[in-house]
């Protein structure tokens, strides 16, 4: 008696693959995560409650369904996931969300892209139970917010993402500005790598801004 | 003495460790299994399912494209193909994957030859592979029927 459950973190997972869809809920669950997936960008926004005219009346109404992260994939068909992104950090009532993008494809440019654009992590499919575990701190933080305790914006931009690539952790730190003319030959000697199952190392400690 | 129990779970083992070492299944395949527990006890077999029933799917897409004489758009193979290198990829299926690589570099560079092959590959490989877990998921039947609890088998 006198245990305070803690109410359960509440992720809207965003995939057009049923597959996938099935993948992310259990290893969310297994997080010990209460999961809602959807198959697209706009019925992610629907769910927020989000419309398209981006009417602020019409948003405030909808704080019933509390989401404490988006995790989605970045190639969907209709609004990828970069687009899904902007429209969340552009919208006033849910900016604070964060956001997570996943994508089968080691694109450097494209990270970098989605990190510039406010996406907090980087997920390399298949996605695991360690990736999952990172998302804890990142949740934790809009709980903080809605017990009134805003972080600061300065905060907020020293919390360097931590990027899931395997080989490219060097390069980047070498060429942060250089990230996309990487050539064609190292992705492709990436993607090889990244293909051979090998178990990545964890980079934890690396804060590589890009 | 050698139990009922005893000799499934080694053969069970012994099984298992065989689809690792022969490069059918990888280290995701074990990711898999973590996901399952008491409250989703057939996780495994329910994504392995998924997965088979993606490849058949997908395999036909991919044939009826290369069918189209004269007029195959490599693009809509290649997009199935990457497909099911992901779902390849994430259920751990090592060999489906490696042939997709190989296959989308074909459909990248409009090698009808090399993609007929590759889809033909594809193909056996994932037959192959579903007879193999279908043997796996027999045994733990097996083992679960005769009253012993499935071993853990590290790799």
């Amino acid at each position: 008696m006198g245990m305070i459950t803690e109410s359960k973190f509440h992720v809207l997972a965003v995939d057009d693959s049923l597959f996938d869809r099935k993948m992310i809920e259990r290893l969310l669950q297994k997080s010990s995560c209460q999961v809602t997936t959807v198959d697209s960008g706009s019925k992610a926004l629907e769910f927020l409650g989000l419309r398209e005219s981006n009417d602020p009346n019409a948003v405030e109404t909808h704080q019933e369904v509390e989401i404490n992260l988006i995790i989605t994939d970045y190639c969907m068909p209709g609004m990828t996931g970069y687009d899904l992104l902007k429209k969340v950090k552009e919208s006033s009532a849910f900016k604070s969300i964060p956001v997570v993008i996943m994508s089968s494809e080691n694109v450097p440019a494209r990270i970098s892209r989605c990190l510039e654009e406010g996406a907090e992590e980087f997920f390399l499919k298949p996605v695991k139970l360690a990736d999952v575990t990172k998302l804890k701190p990142h949740m934790m933080k809009t709980k903080l917010k809605k017990e009134g305790e805003k972080p600061s914006e300065e905060e907020n931009a020293t919390l360097k993402p931590v990027i899931e690539i395997l080989p490219l952790h060097q390069e980047l730190e070498s060429e942060q500005h250089e990230s996309s003319t990487l050539s064609s030959n190292k992705r492709k000697a990436m993607e090889e790598v990244i293909s051979t199952g090998r178990s990545r190392p964890k980079y934890n400690d690396i804060t590589t801004s890009v | 003495m050698d139990t009922l129990v005893a000799q499934l779970q080694r053969q069970f083992r012994d099984y298992t460790i065989s689809l690792y070492h022969q490069g059918f299944l990888d280290d995701q395949f074990t990711e898999l299994k973590k996901l399952q527990d008491e409250c989703s006890p057939d996780f495994v077999a329910e994504v392995v399912s998924l997965f088979f029933e993606d490849c058949e799917k997908l395999i036909g897409n991919m044939a009826r494209a290369l069918d189209q004489t004269g007029n195959v758009d490599f693009n809509l193979v290649g997009s199935s193909v990457h497909q099911l290198k992901g779902s390849s990829s994430s259920v751990g299926a090592k060999r489906v994957k490696g042939l997709c690589i190989t296959f989308k570099e074909c459909c990248d560079s409009q090698n009808f030859e090399g993609c007929v092959r590759c889809l033909q590959q594809v193909d056996i490989e994932y037959k192959s592979l579903k007879a193999k877990l279908q043997d796996l998921f027999n045994l733990e039947q097996q083992i679960v029927q005769a009253g012993g609890r499935i071993p853990q088998v590290d790799i």
